[in-house]
């Protein structure tokens, strides 16, 4: 897919979500569902999607979404799965849940149906912290990045789920990142193909959480994928291979402080904490291409 | 030192001047505000503890009984389905006899997700020893977070106590604060049975048939010695600050022939109800419970009795109105008000008084008498 | 016991203004209590923060339905919102405006806070500060004393232009 042109017209989400301006969390979710057609349910647990949707009487979604307690998507979506497939449905299974939702509260439910084996696509938005109660941090919000309980940064490094679900072996996952759609289309449909478990772990600017300014968002997660802050790449079976906008930003990558100086979070970022991030994006470089180059 | 603050900044003042060693909480609105403030207290040094960011409710409440184990003062916050994923440890720290704090901001359940007031959640919790105190003012919500600490660390108590306001409506509204030199009046912690490897025990192990109610004894038996130390805790800080308190908050009751009874802040604005109709020359007081557990002793003989429940137990009814008819051999009129944040003013108050029908119940806002 | 409420946009410190004049009241030796309805909120979403000033403790906590004064710090709520809902006869209402408005039936204060931020060159995020500005305009309409509003917004800013602005909108506000 070459052009933006080939992705499908239908809208799924409709007009007068609760979205705050430049939200990439609603912005994903469009091409996600795009990705995913008509027979899908959505399993949410709390997170800011649960806002978006909109309040009764109304919803913002065209397709059934399921809403369900924080820590429970995966299990429920488990269940969700296993009844529809015992009745021959074929409806796609997509929990859709923050990185809280995932890394912090969901984490045990989202082993457990990973290593059961659970027919559906988890896919966590990233916005590196509770963004829905007002950006607190999670274990996703990376090290020496300001929130409301980390007002001096935070002194913990980022949560690698992606390490995680891997160890549960799972058929195919990926990385993506709002500001890339067609990168995020293929991949939905690519994980859709497969039965069994499978994971997108999507990057999700945030304006009010980053504190940019919110006409930012897409360039965000472009500075964030050219600076090598965020690799975008696949394991079909746990077969690496980097996507081609992350092997371009690994020949040449843009300094990290390009990334880092425009989001407020970041403002004032104790040394130690820079170094660290700096030390942790190598690495993570490194590893990956070793790996991909591994015959 | 007179300052305003929301209920929240409030309690998260309390707990600074409270120190507790521990702090282990996770985010749930209308909660939040509490422990942001308190990481910012940690984080500027204005407060020495050790803020544990942790992953979910029930290893908040996991990580204060560890914390509390070890004999030093913990605190934690949540609300709604926070509360309620703790529940299996809740149950837990008062088993374990820990004084451990918590701050609950009074949320609906969902679904649908509901971020606004309702009691049902920590009404969930009264049948777990831990102690349940309802406040319905900023200065309220303060001065009872630092009685908490007390009460619950008192060795005669040994219990942990939950302080309950308001989502929204008393935890994100200003009111004057005046805060106070604490001094002496919360003594050091010193818990008798602390783990200590020089004297090692087993803490909560396996328990026959022929022990395991002794335990449970234990924990209603320290429930009851709670009575005294309460009143006493009340007692020295009205004696050291000005302020007094109780078991309940009455207004205008010594006459009355009709008594509206309801927890937090809709038991605070049913005082000006109670003007109102005082001034149409019906003869109505206010009675606001504020210790739940232990269940206070109130007499309501010769007096019709409305209570307002912001809760309910589903096949059941109100749970004030059913432990009131219990407890105090009175009939009531029920009335459900204020579910998921539903607004409920002292004109609705007032018009509940007016129209009362004792051995009746009424959904407000859904139809007339069940 | 006197009923403000205030009208604006998430993000633009509607909330914060209702606390500044809650404590600038009680600076004054009055009870006040203020507070934020929250709806679905979010940036640029119309919102509505409330105050009520009494010489007694206030025990009302349900929404203000008669409010004696309407402020309305921005302008383009009134395409959504009916900002004189529920207004009292005889109420007043103050708004953020360049050019003079008037409201018929009620007395209307006219201040261009927008422009009186820009001046003293009080902007955040893009956005003009409009809540400390606007407690000179209730000062001037004496539902606050000048002293008080000053006390306030110290209180809670350090960057004393917002007191400059509160200062200008005093001056500057036509009734």
């Amino acid at each position: 897919m070459d052009t933006i042109a080939e992705i499908p017209k239908e809208e799924f989400i409709l007009k007068c979500t609760s979205a705050c301006a430049g939200c990439s969390d609603s912005l994903a979710l469009r091409y996600v569902l795009k990705a995913a057609g008509q027979d899908t349910v959505l399993v949410v647990p709390a997170c800011c999607t649960s806002v978006i949707q909109g309040i009764y009487p109304n919803t913002a979604f065209n397709i059934p979404v399921y809403n369900v307690a924080f820590a429970a998507a995966a299990a429920c979506a488990s269940g969700m799965s296993n009844a529809l497939r015992s009745t021959g449905k074929k409806t796609n299974v997509i929990v859709y849940a923050g990185d809280g939702g995932t890394l912090d509260i969901g984490i045990q439910s989202l082993s457990g149906a990973f290593e059961r084996g659970t027919d559906f696509l988890y896919i966590c938005y990233d916005n590196e912290a509770y963004g829905n109660t007002g950006m607190q941090r999670s274990g996703g919000t990376p090290i020496g990045a300001r929130t409301t309980t980390t007002p001096g940064g935070k002194t913990d490094v980022k949560k690698d789920i992606d390490a995680i679900v891997a160890a549960h072996d799972p058929p195919y996952m990926a990385t993506a990142c709002a500001a890339y759609p067609q990168d995020l289309f293929k991949k939905v449909q690519k994980a859709l193909t497969f039965r069994g478990p499978t994971f997108i772990h999507l990057l999700a600017p945030c304006p009010p959480g980053w504190r940019f300014s919110t006409e930012k968002t897409v360039e965000m997660g472009k500075l964030a994928v050219k600076s090598g802050m965020w690799v975008l790449w696949e394991r079909e079976y746990g077969k690496l291979s980097i996507s081609a906008q992350s092997k371009a930003a690994i020949r040449k990558p843009i300094p990290l402080e390009e990334y880092l100086v425009p989001q407020g979070r970041f403002k004032g970022i104790d040394p130690k904490s820079l170094e660290t991030l700096k030390q942790r994006l190598a690495k993570n470089i490194k590893k990956l291409t070793a790996e991909e180059a591994e015959v | 030192m007179k300052k305003i603050a929301t209920g929240n900044k409030a309690v998260a003042e309390a707990v600074k001047q409270a120190k507790p060693e521990v702090v282990a909480a996770y985010p749930i609105t209308p909660q939040t505000e509490i422990v942001e403030q308190i990481a910012e207290f940690v984080s500027t040094g204005e407060l020495k503890s050790r803020y544990i960011p942790v992953e979910s409710e029930h290893s908040a409440m996991a990580a204060c009984i560890g914390a509390s184990i070890t004999g030093v003062r913990t605190f934690t916050a949540t609300s709604s389905h926070g509360l309620l994923y703790m529940h299996e440890m809740t149950n837990w720290a008062a088993g374990a006899r820990l004084p451990i704090v918590m701050a609950n901001v009074n949320r609906s359940l969902g679904p649908g997700w509901n971020i606004w007031a309702e009691h049902t959640d920590s009404l969930q919790e009264r049948d777990t020893g831990w102690l349940q105190v309802y406040v319905s003012t900023v200065q309220e919500a303060y001065d009872a977070t630092l009685m908490a600490f007390r009460i619950a660390e008192h060795n005669d108590v040994l219990l942990p106590v939950m302080v309950n306001l308001d989502g929204f409506t008393l935890s994100h509204i200003m009111q004057p604060l005046d805060t106070v030199e604490l001094g002496d009046y919360i003594p050091p912690i010193h818990l008798p049975f602390a783990i200590d490897p020089k004297n090692p025990a087993g803490y909560g192990g396996l328990t026959g048939p022929e022990q395991h109610f002794k335990f449970r004894w234990e924990i209603e038996r320290s429930m009851r010695d709670s009575v005294p130390v309460i009143k006493e805790t009340e007692a020295d800080f009205a004696r050291r600050f000005g302020r007094k308190y109780g078991f309940t908050d009455e207004y205008r009751c010594e006459d009355a022939e009709v008594v509206v009874i309801a927890l937090g802040t809709l038991g605070k604005e049913a005082e000006v109800a109670i003007d109102m109709l005082r001034s149409e020359g019906i003869k109505a007081g206010s009675l606001r419970i504020r210790w739940l557990r232990p269940f206070p002793k109130i007499d309501l003989k010769g007096k019709e009795v409305v209570v307002i429940d912001r809760d309910y137990s589903f096949g059941f009814g109100g749970v004030l109105a059913g432990e009131i008819r219990a407890k105090c051999g009175v009939d009531v009129y029920s009335v459900i008000a204020g579910l998921g944040g539903q607004e409920v003013t002292y004109e609705d108050i007032a018009g509940f008084i007016r129209t009362r029908r004792i051995g009746k119940e009424f959904w407000f806002g859904v139809n007339d008498h069940v | 016991m006197y009923e403000i409420r205030i009208h604006s946009r998430g993000g633009q410190g509607g909330v914060t203004a209702a606390r500044l004049l809650a404590l600038a009241a009680i600076h004054d030796g009055k009870y006040a209590t203020a507070c934020p309805f929250y709806g679905a909120e979010r940036r640029g979403a119309p919102i509505v923060s409330f105050v009520r000033i009494d010489d007694k403790p206030i025990r009302i906590y349900s929404q203000i339905k008669k409010p004696d004064l309407v402020v309305v710090l921005d302008a383009s709520v009134m395409d959504v919102v009916d900002v004189l809902q529920g207004l009292k006869k005889g109420g007043s209402v103050l708004i953020n405006s360049a050019h003079k408005r008037e409201f018929p039936g009620f007395s209307t204060s006219n201040v261009d806070l927008t422009g009186i931020a820009l001046k003293e060159n009080l902007i955040v995020a893009g956005a003009p500060i409009l809540n400390t500005p606007v407690l000179g305009a209730l000062a001037k309409m004496g539902i606050i004393s000048v002293d008080s509003a000053k006390k306030a917004i110290r209180e809670m800013f350090s960057d004393e232009r917002n007191v400059k602005a509160a200062e200008a909108a005093h001056r500057e506000m036509s009734s």
